[in-house]
């Protein structure tokens, strides 16, 4: 027997009221904590890091409505080892300028895998959340098959986390124009 | 150990395509290239998992979730009760399903919603649950309302329920929505009419089901949800799934 998949539908503007109400203004909603606001159980090795960023529409407005959700290895390179959420975090962005920040370890590669963070961004105007992931620009990225296959430089620098002082990295999301993100059928 | 083969890729016939010139949030919001082929790794096979310890008894109900004691939201009560699967008609045990939506009015509890309908002081419009060991869910709420948005036109959402739903692994992240039969805002839509294929179309479409209506308390709507399933090859490395 076989079924269909269930065709996506945008996540709308509201998407924060189901996924983070506490940032909706819903305070007391599931005791005030919203699912993914630590990426990691406290404690967990590694090299602390920060990633801050800021989604674009094809015009470069900020995208003021999406949430973004992220998934890694640890600092040994493996998924899902450390609790059963470790390595998953959301993000609402933030309504002033379309700002995120996650404060996270930096994943090892795993296999011919660079060390990478995955992304998934959902927004009103998005009809089927979009995947993408951040690469480092000071990690070795090797034969990582998803930059091998990116030909175009300019389209490859889309994926990598730029270095911005001691622990930070500066990843920017453009979902559409000269700058546009890469993004993957998952 | 958990299953670790590869998700069958996404049916492009069965989604939306990015650029959809009448619902008019994609035309910026759409990337112009094409996506990027991947094959699954690790990550993608694996994903995040919650327990029962992150769902609070209520959490389920949201009648009563953001009530006042002894108080309940206003409008016409109904469950919402499914099967969540995979294409392979694999039932989805034990994974996160949330829900949104407008109150009965089809008023958003959130500050960028200014339409005239009414807040209920005693509606949040949130909820969650897990599905069960077969992959079942279900959940009480009110029926939204319809309710108008900027889209150029006279255009009126028909009443739906947003859904989150984790899968087993990353691959299988979905967020769609659910509407109501015989709603005739369904077919002038431009959210849903996204989808090109109008039967799955239908599968976004909950039915009154009056078998688990109870009398003079709420009816019921049955809504299926199928996730990508699994290919039928294995990692070679890597033989324990199944
Ligand atoms: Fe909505």
């Amino acid at each position: 027997m076989s079924c269909l998949q269930s065709a996506s539908q945008t996540a709308g503007p509201y998407v924060h009221i189901g996924c983070t109400p506490s940032v909706a203004g819903l305070k007391d909603m599931y005791g005030g904590y919203d699912l993914g606001a630590d990426i990691f159980p406290p404690n967990v090795p590694g090299r602390r890091i920060v990633i801050v960023g800021q989604v674009f529409d094809g015009t470069g407005d900020p995208v003021l409505d999406a949430m973004l959700e992220f998934w890694q290895a640890d600092s040994n390179g493996r998924y899902g080892a450390n609790g059963p959420s470790g390595g998953w975090a959301r993000r609402a962005v933030d309504a002033d300028a379309g700002r995120y920040r996650l404060e996270t370890i930096l994943p090892a590669a795993t296999g011919e895998e660079a060390a990478h963070v995955k992304v998934w961004v959902v927004a009103r105007g998005i009809n089927l959340g979009l995947h993408t992931r951040i690469y480092f620009e000071d990690e070795p990225q090797g034969q990582d098959p998803i930059l091998a296959s990116i030909k175009d430089p300019s389209r490859r620098s889309s994926l990598i986390a730029q270095r911005s002082g001691g622990d930070g990295y500066i990843f920017n999301i453009h979902l559409q124009g000269e700058k546009e993100t890469v993004f993957m059928n998952v | 150990m958990s299953d670790i083969r590869p998700f069958n890729s996404q049916d492009m016939s069965l989604q939306p395509p990015a650029l959809t010139l009448d619902y008019r949030s994609s035309r910026l919001r759409a990337p112009s290239h094409k996506l990027l082929s991947l094959e699954h790794g690790p990550g993608e096979l694996t994903g995040p998992t919650f327990g029962h310890d992150v769902i609070g008894p209520n959490d389920h109900d949201l009648i009563i979730n953001y009530a006042a004691p002894g108080a309940a939201a206003i409008g016409e009560q109904i469950m919402v009760h499914g099967h969540l699967l995979d294409e392979n008609a694999r039932p989805v045990p034990q994974v996160l399903l949330e829900f949104w939506q407008a109150n009965a009015g089809g008023r958003y509890r959130h500050k960028k919603d200014g339409y005239l309908a009414p807040l209920d002081p005693n509606f949040g419009g949130c909820g969650r649950t897990l599905t069960d060991e077969k992959g079942y869910f279900s959940f009480r709420t009110v029926r939204p309302g319809p309710y108008p948005w900027p889209n150029g036109g006279n255009d009126w959402r028909p009443a739906h329920i947003h859904f989150s739903c984790f899968g087993q692994g990353w691959a299988q992240r979905l967020i769609t929505q659910m509407y109501f039969e015989g709603d005739p805002h369904i077919p002038l839509c431009p959210i849903v009419q996204t989808i090109a294929d109008p039967q799955a179309i239908d599968r976004l479409t909950a039915l009154l089901d009056m078998a688990h209506t109870v009398p003079m308390e709420f009816r019921a709507f049955r809504f299926d949800i199928v996730l990508r399933g699994r290919t039928s090859t294995r990692f070679e490395n890597k033989l324990e799934g199944n």
